[in-house]
């Protein structure tokens, strides 16, 4: 089963507690913040987007201190699998759980589109569904998305095969004008150096039904799913 | 002002100063039998103010059609909730209803565009979530004044921030609007902010204190001083020299308190330990505590000394004239207190028990153990005066409508007009402001901004879907308004249902924002008068009665009205969400129709504003009986799946309506127009009651509209790069790339805020 954290502001937690169910047939309970542990038999965790504790202060800066956040903590040193998207993305870096930070988008403005990501890294547990360097057609819904590590950190992740995801333009080139935010290296998606942690900005949750723009985001939801079955 | 607790003497002088006429002064010492408290004094102000009693507009509101024709009970369309509420309920069957209302936040939007902007759509959540719906759908409708004046693009830019940053981050998708431009709006920006919630039916709650006994809850933000006379002094008068002085009327909104707020509600909605609840919105903790005792014929008591306070000192008449935002009165029943107050301290909200629901209908305020507010409810909320003040036609009227078709030069350059058509920031892209708006989350979004309607599934709370969709729209030509507003009223509700059914769907009922001038003036009462009588018949001609609304007045800087703008937003109801039409072409090789006439109608059109620098005229006819025949055609066509694209001709005719079509998916068309009218009104007239289709059938498509008695002429051919636009012989009068157009189109908005 899965476990979807909801802070307080949290917004996408049901979106994606519903993608998972109606696209995939699997289950996920929402888990308040407030708790110290995860249901019995969680396995695998999502931090979903939204406005934990309004962004206030700095975009995850205080959902890090949720008391579930421990849990998490102990969940993925035990190599399960975490996956934050948008706000999750920017708890799982503020975490430590995740290198490098998301600043304000390089526009300063909101923005909400859809874009192209480029899988750079075709693997277990959220990418095994992709070819390798297939491109994805996600949306993005964010201000605080321009991911950003010094230099020698991001040179060593880029290394390490961390990063996932890169936006590109339309026909997979580099994105040049198509970064939505001006994020290093074009970096919309990366893992944590053991695999098991991911965090992206685009919501894989609303690109999971054609009816409302898609299905792309199931490549990464799938594989997650996939991953845990696998597991069982 | 009172920051003492000496209190200021209270007498007509200072009532007046409170915006009470002398005749108004005289009822409430009628009432009260002596002379009130300063805290009574400022109550009767906002209660009685413009804004919150509708003493003006009331006579006319009240002709308005409120229910639906011939309505089994509970089937789809019938009006659960007519206007009076916090927001207006109707059912869409399943057992399930939609709570809609659009409101205006004008006056604070221009003296502090980020937040006036965001406390606007914070309010009309709440009117929407009070009533026990989840908000999932917010529209919004903002004017300013041209945007090469540096003010109007700040103006422009914080209402963009305020509405994206308070919508996005309260997790409710902003899936449509419109923003438009004119020199009217220069010292009065217009900020309509509409929201749609749905909600099972039989558990919609009412702002009633009903039961003896029971428990007045408050939750939410502690009161500060802020918003203080926003509703009577800001909202209720004219701006003059003074704008400036008046940002501390402004309140500050809360996102993040509004969506713990909304889940916290929705939560104890879910029990049954509620009898009643309502937002605090313009006037506060009184205008809520007097509205819902006065519905529930109860009376209340308070103790201000327990009002969760901001605050040091706060003297009874700010703690219940405060606006401050994200604040809601609940009754809950008595005994269950305790399992309301739980809920919101889960969410680490404040819930306090401030006091009881009596019997006797005074409404009794204690402070500091002394009483400082005893008067009897309903004749401050319900015997509010009500004045049919003297209308008059302006005196340019006759002026405003001449226009000889036969002095306006011929346009000689139809390229050149439409490139500065798609070029005007009113026909040109809106991606700029749509892109700063979260339209996603929730997850039921089929159909976002830019189309002719947004197009909303249906989901439940336990995310079980009906396989049905909302569609949604709102619009204005202020410009056909100030003409003859009653022709522009029409014309809105025409339009809005038009673009509604372009989806598929069936229009079910509408909510309107009237923005007007100083109704003092017999010129602007008439113009809202006839604004009125517009809505309300074409409301009875579609059968959409009108569920919610929102009036606003004194929108005049220095004796300058805006042009009357009665923003209307409709909503309709879609079968089978699965089959459901878009505005742009969706594919090459299809079959373009023309449904409905197009008349030599260019009065007040964007081409005669644009090329010929006049805005004159009567604005194009609108035949009711037409609009209700071409509505049903689209319904049944996109049923019958023969109907592929549908996008009404609006602004800008029908060479701005091909361009766009083509846009969406970069497919071009061939299109001959046969009508024997001169160019300027085939290419940009702007005739109601038309809309460009495609179909893979179009015999058959021609076949429904003869038996709907629709005018329809197959025009052309979807495919290509180019949009090639002529006679059907002869060179063509319009043949351009259409990645040219589209980027002329797209860089209307974006190319005038460079740099600023």
């Amino acid at each position: 089963m899965f476990a979807v954290i909801q802070f307080p502001g949290s917004n996408d937690d049901r979106d994606m507690r519903f993608a998972l169910k109606s696209a995939l047939g699997v289950e996920a309970q929402l888990v308040w913040h407030k708790e110290r542990e995860l249901p019995p038999g969680t396995n695998g965790v999502l931090l979903p987007g939204g406005f934990s504790y309004g962004d206030y202060l700095r975009c995850g800066a205080m959902a890090r201190f949720s008391p579930v956040m421990g849990a998490v903590r102990r969940f993925a040193e035990t190599g399960g699998p975490v996956l934050g998207t948008c706000n999750g993305f920017q708890v799982l870096c503020e975490a430590g759980l995740l290198p490098g930070a998301l600043l304000r988008n390089g526009g300063l403005d909101f923005v909400c589109d859809w874009v192209h990501v480029r899988v750079e890294q075709a693997a277990a547990p959220f990418t095994s569904r992709a070819r390798p360097g297939q491109l994805l057609r996600l949306p993005i819904k964010h201000g605080d998305g321009r991911y950003f590590a010094p230099p020698e950190e991001l040179a060593r992740i880029e290394r390490a095969g961390q990063v996932v995801l890169r936006y590109c333009a339309p026909d997979g080139s580099p994105a040049g004008a198509a970064n939505p935010n001006g994020s290093a290296d074009d970096v919309a998606g990366v893992r944590s150096a053991r695999g098991n942690v991911m965090g992206l900005m685009p919501h894989p949750e609303h690109a999971a039904d054609p009816l409302t723009g898609g299905t792309d985001g199931l490549v990464i939801l799938g594989s997650l799913v996939d991953k845990v079955a696998a597991a069982r | 002002m009172n920051r003492t607790l000496r209190e200021p003497h209270v007498d007509a002088e200072l009532a007046r100063e409170h915006g009470l006429s002398d005749e108004e002064w005289k009822r409430i010492l009628e009432i009260l039998g002596r002379t009130p408290s300063y805290a009574e004094l400022g109550i009767f102000s906002v209660m009685w103010s413009e804004h919150c009693s509708y003493k003006s507009s009331r006579t006319h509101l009240k002709t308005l059609p409120t229910t639906a024709e011939r309505q089994p009970a509970g089937s789809v369309g019938t009006v659960l909730v007519g206007p009076g509420e916090g927001a207006g309920a109707v059912a869409i069957g399943d057992g399930l209803a939609v709570i809609f209302k659009i409101e205006s936040h004008n006056h604070p939007s221009f003296v502090e565009p980020t937040q006036g902007a965001a406390t606007g759509v914070g309010g009309i959540l709440r009117d929407v979530f009070s009533m026990g719906a989840r908000p999932i759908a917010s529209l919004d409708s903002i004017r300013f004044g041209p945007l090469d004046d540096p003010k109007h693009q700040m103006l422009l830019r914080g209402v963009v921030h305020g509405i994206g940053g308070y919508g996005n981050a309260v997790g409710v998708p902003t899936v449509g609007g419109e923003t438009t431009f004119h020199e009217c709006y220069r010292g009065n920006i217009l900020v309509n902010a509409f929201n749609l919630g749905l909600v099972e039916a039989d558990r919609i709650f009412l702002g009633q204190a009903t039961g003896v006994g029971n428990p007045v809850i408050y939750v939410g933000s502690k009161t500060g001083r802020d918003g203080i006379h926003g509703a009577s002094l800001l909202a209720s008068a004219e701006f003059g020299e003074e704008t400036e002085a008046k940002r501390p009327t402004v309140q500050v909104g809360d996102p993040f308190t509004e969506k713990c707020l909304i889940e916290a509600c929705l939560e104890v909605m879910r029990g049954d330990a509620l009898v009643g609840i309502q937002d605090m919105g313009a006037a506060g903790l009184t205008c809520s505590s007097f509205e819902m005792a006065s519905r529930a014929g109860t009376g209340i008591e308070m103790d201000l000394d327990r009002v969760p306070q901001r605050a040091a000192g706060m003297t009874p008449y700010e703690l219940l004239l405060s606006e401050s935002q994200e604040r809601m009165l609940l009754v809950a029943r008595a005994g269950e207190e305790q399992r309301v107050l739980d809920v919101f301290a889960r969410w680490d909200l404040d819930a306090v028990v401030v006091g009881r629901v009596t019997g006797d209908g005074r409404m009794r305020v204690r402070w500091h153990g002394a009483t400082v507010v005893d008067i009897p409810v309903d004749p401050v909320a319900q015997s509010a005066p009500v004045y049919d003040r003297p209308r008059r036609p302006p005196a340019d009227l006759g002026e405003r409508q001449k226009l000889d078709l036969a002095s306006v030069e011929p346009e000689c350059d139809p390229q050149g007009a439409l490139e500065q058509l798609l070029d005007s920031p009113n026909l040109g892209a809106k991606h700029w402001v749509w892109r700063q708006y979260d339209s996603l989350v929730l997850g039921n979004t089929v159909l976002g901004p830019g189309g002719d309607a947004a197009l909303v599934r249906v989901r439940r709370e336990d995310d079980t879907a009906t396989g049905t969709a909302l569609a949604l729209a709102v619009h204005c030509n202020p410009r056909w308004c100030w003409l003859d507003p009653h022709a522009g009223a029409i014309a809105a509700v025409a339009e809005t249902a038009r673009r509604v059914a372009c989806t598929g769907a069936r229009p079910l009922a509408l909510t309107n924002c009237l923005n007007f001038g100083n109704p003092e003036k017999p010129e602007i009462m008439w113009e809202f008068a006839e604004a009125v009588r517009g809505l309300g018949e074409a409301a009875a001609a579609l059968g959409t009665p009108v569920v919610s609304g929102n009036v606003s007045f004194y929108n005049e800087t220095a004796g300058r009205p805006i042009h009357p703008t009665p923003t209307v937003a409709m909503v309709g109801l879609l079968a089978n969400v699965e089959r459901h039409a878009v505005s742009g072409f969706p594919a090459a090789g299809l079959a373009i129709l023309l449904l409905g006439d197009t008349r030599e109608e260019l009065g007040g059109s964007h081409w005669l504003s644009l090329r010929r620098g006049r805005e004159a005229g009567l604005p194009p006819s609108v035949d009711l009986a037409h609009e209700r025949r071409l509505h049903g055609l689209l319904v049944d066509a996109v049923a019958s799946g023969v109907l592929r694209s549908a996008h009404a001709v609006s602004d800008g005719g029908l060479a701005v309506a091909l361009a766009r079509c083509g846009f969406s998916a970069g497919i071009g068309a061939r299109v001959a127009l046969a009508d024997p009218l001169r160019i300027e009104a085939l290419l940009f007239g702007e005739s109601t009651g038309r809309v460009v289709v495609t179909s893979g059938d179009p015999q058959r498509l021609l076949a429904l509209a003869r038996a709907a008695g629709v005018p329809a002429r197959h025009i052309g051919e979807t495919g290509g790069a180019r949009l090639t636009l002529g006679r059907e012989h002869g060179a063509p009068w319009i043949d351009s790339e259409l990645s040219r157009l589209a980027a002329i189109w797209s860089a209307a908005i974006p190319r005038r805020l460079e740099g600023s």
